[in-house]
């Protein structure tokens, strides 16, 4: 048998429907590489663009306990960028690369950071919804066919479910205190809501990557049924926590055994994701600062074990 | 191109008695700041009682596409393995 394309691809597509995983060093088709780098360095992006609506309230959390907890979670996430970045350097591209790439609007993150955090509910939201989707989307990538990437994904998965509890739980101590304070978390349901489904990406009739990446297995379900899964899980939550979801539309379906619900304004959608958001710019100057302020500590340290290790180098040859 | 920080493979014993694993990767100036690294990444739930970082430029790895020939040797031994051997079933426990 020759070793043509087409019989790699073959071949390499027989292992991805016996359930193999792809390890860094097989051989891959092109765009299986190129589809990854996008993917995971498009979620390593999210994850560190992440931290800054949070990190927003750090300094301003309620008391002490909550501090500590949103501190961590914070600290997570970047913990999580870091696994996902590692991820994606093993398919052959540099961390400066792809740190730039975000910096020049080449590579994108997850909308939902786009948004601002008004208030403390804000903080309850995110961690009850935006981590609830999150935990729905990478508990299915968990067992994706790229190694690095399920890997990855396993790791952060175990360390999301406190997330979304310390959310939950800010949303459940406001819902449970004072009128004002319940009506700050509805307001924050009300902002969260919609973007969170949006989450999920396009409708699967108009999205142009869920054939390819089910066939290769990067993704096991379609945007449409990981939204449906969030809707569905959210519902009886929100009914717990004694708030009402903005969506008139909502109802259960008997027949469907699902929650129906209304319309997703695409058209916001696709403005915050080509940069039109209420943050986009500020998210990214951010991000920009963070890189080029730390230029000096880069080089420096660089320098300073480079000569560290020549002084052992010359101390050993004496 | 600008230079990088080297990159560190990671490893992990979870605890005492057992063997220290591969975790992941990560960028650091030298090996100090590598453990370091590693301590706030790999580490904050008690994961770990030790750590290992090793520059990744020292590892030697075999190459996939070479996998047929390197363990081939070891696919027609079955009688390395204890199924291979016909016993009596009323010797138990062997
Ligand atoms: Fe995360
Ligand atoms: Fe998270």
């Amino acid at each position: 048998m020759s070793n043509s394309l087409e019989n790699l691809e073959q071949s390499f597509q027989d292992r991805i429907d016996r359930g193999e995983k792809i390890e860094p060093k097989d051989w891959m088709p092109d765009r299986y590489r190129k589809t990854h780098i996008r993917q995971i360095s498009q979620h390593a992006h999210s994850e560190i663009v992440g931290m800054l609506p949070e990190g927003n309230w750090i300094t301003r959390a309620p008391s002490l306990r909550r501090k500590v907890a949103l501190l961590a979670k914070v600290q997570d996430e970047a913990g999580h960028g870091l696994y996902l970045y590692s991820a994606t350097e093993t398919l052959g591209i540099t961390r400066d690369e792809l740190t730039e790439q975000l910096l020049a609007g080449k590579a994108k993150y997850s909308s939902i950071f786009n948004y601002p955090t008004l208030s403390w509910a804000d903080i309850g939201a995110i961690g009850w919804l935006v981590d609830g989707a999150a935990i729905i989307n990478q508990v299915m990538l968990t067992r994706t066919s790229f190694g690095p990437y399920a890997r990855a994904m396993v790791r952060i998965c175990k360390e999301e479910s406190f997330h979304q509890r310390q959310g939950f739980e800010i949303m459940l101590t406001l819902c449970r205190g004072t009128e004002a304070q319940k009506q700050m978390a509805q307001y924050a349901l009300d902002r969260w809501w919609w973007p969170c489904l949006m989450m999920f990406g396009p409708p699967d009739a108009e999205s142009t990557h869920t054939e390819q990446s089910m066939k290769w297995k990067i993704k096991l379900k379609t945007n449409d049924e990981l939204r449906q899964q969030m809707v569905d899980q959210t519902v009886p939550q929100a009914e717990l926590l004694g708030l009402t979801i903005p969506d008139p539309h909502l109802k259960w379906n008997e027949s469907r055994g699902h929650y129906d619900f209304g319309e997703i304004d695409w058209d916001e959608f696709w403005r915050v994701v080509k940069g039109n958001g209420p943050c986009n710019k500020e998210r990214l100057e951010a991000r920009r600062k963070a890189w080029e302020e730390g230029a000096w500590v880069r080089e420096a340290a660089l320098a300073y074990a480079e000569k560290e290790a020549e002084r052992t180098a010359v101390s050993a040859a004496v | 191109m600008k230079k990088q920080w080297p990159l560190w493979e990671i490893f992990i014993r979870s605890k005492n008695g057992l063997e220290h694993r591969h975790v992941g990767s990560l960028h650091a100036a030298d090996a100090k700041m590598a453990m370091e690294n590693a301590r706030d990444v790999y580490t904050r739930r008690q994961e770990g009682v030790s750590i290992w970082v090793v520059p990744s430029k020292h590892i030697t790895a075999s190459n996939p596409d070479e996998s047929g020939e390197l363990f081939e040797p070891s696919m027609d031994k079955a009688y390395r393995h204890p199924t291979f051997y016909d016993l009596p079933d009323e010797l138990k426990h062997m």
